[in-house]
């Protein structure tokens, strides 16, 4: 229960903070990669603002044996760098330049938009069906 | 900087970006977790074979339109501009949901957990989708498309 509520409690987090900076606005997402009109650096400072908390968690981490609320950190491998990462890297960004959307902001849009956000989360579903389909 | 880029918002990006960061420090210190939107997206409705509790991934997801609205609410409310066709929307939903899965991540968990771990896998993948995503704005802009 307590980690279901802190689940919660961060999704509400991380969704107030896409909706106060701004990130939540797509336009506004496509205009900091847009270089070559009308550059809103604004995306800059959002990344900057959240590896900082983030870098002093993963300081404070290396010395935990384990989570508060959970029995061991489960976390991904740094694995190598492959060519399904690369190439899907690569999509994703397509997909981001052309629409200003990326998971986060879409499913937080679902309470901002919601005729709009649910178009752009019901293709990234369809998105997720294709790959998964197609990978194995 | 102000006058330079006239539609930025350093202060709020900044703020904003504070409280993303201390949501994934919440996950990490708190339940173990990384927070990333798409892997946990993929896990809470069965598209995704991760190991993440199920109920657990859930729970972040439906908190992230909660926690908006409860934001634009004490904002009085927030722009959100879509594309006015909804063929952007839709193609670029299609791309973002396959090449996350692909590329096992995006902007929060290569972006935010995976750069700030020092992952040089989530430095290459954060790296390669923000070019590929300038290219492409550089290239609609170059087509009249914005």
């Amino acid at each position: 229960m307590k980690r279901l509520l802190a689940a919660l409690a961060a999704g509400a987090i991380f969704g107030a903070g896409l909706a106060l900076s701004g990130m939540a606005d797509p336009q506004r997402v496509r205009a900091f990669l847009d270089l070559f009109g009308a550059w809103d650096p604004t995306l800059a400072f959002v990344m900057g603002g959240a590896l900082i908390p983030m870098a002093i968690a993963w300081a404070i981490q290396r010395r935990m044996a384990n989570p508060i609320l959970a029995d061991a950190f489960d976390l991904p491998p740094t694995r190598g760098i492959d060519g399904p990462l690369a190439v899907g890297a690569v999509i994703f960004g397509i997909g981001w330049g052309i629409s200003g959307l990326c998971p986060g902001p879409a499913i937080a849009g679902l309470a901002l938009a919601p005729s709009q956000a649910i178009v752009a989360v019901a293709a990234m579903g369809a998105g997720m069906i294709l790959h998964r389909l197609t990978s194995r | 900087m102000i006058a330079a880029f006239p539609h930025a918002m350093p202060v709020e990006g900044l703020l904003g970006g504070l409280l993303i960061g201390l949501s994934a420090a919440i996950l990490l210190l708190g339940n173990g977790r990384i927070a990333g939107v798409s892997g946990l997206a993929a896990r809470a409705t069965g598209l995704g074979t991760g190991s993440a509790p199920r109920g657990m991934a859930a729970a972040f997801i439906i908190g992230l339109p909660l926690g908006a609205a409860v934001m634009a609410l004490l904002l009085g409310g927030v722009e959100i501009r879509y594309p006015a066709s909804i063929w952007p929307i839709a193609l670029g939903g299609l791309l973002v949901g396959y090449g996350t899965r692909l590329g096992s991540g995006c902007t929060s968990g290569h972006g935010v957990c995976g750069m700030s771990r020092l992952s040089l896998r989530s430095i290459t993948a954060t790296l390669l989708f923000m070019a590929s995503g300038i290219a492409t704005v550089a290239l609609m802009r170059a087509g009249g498309l914005l």
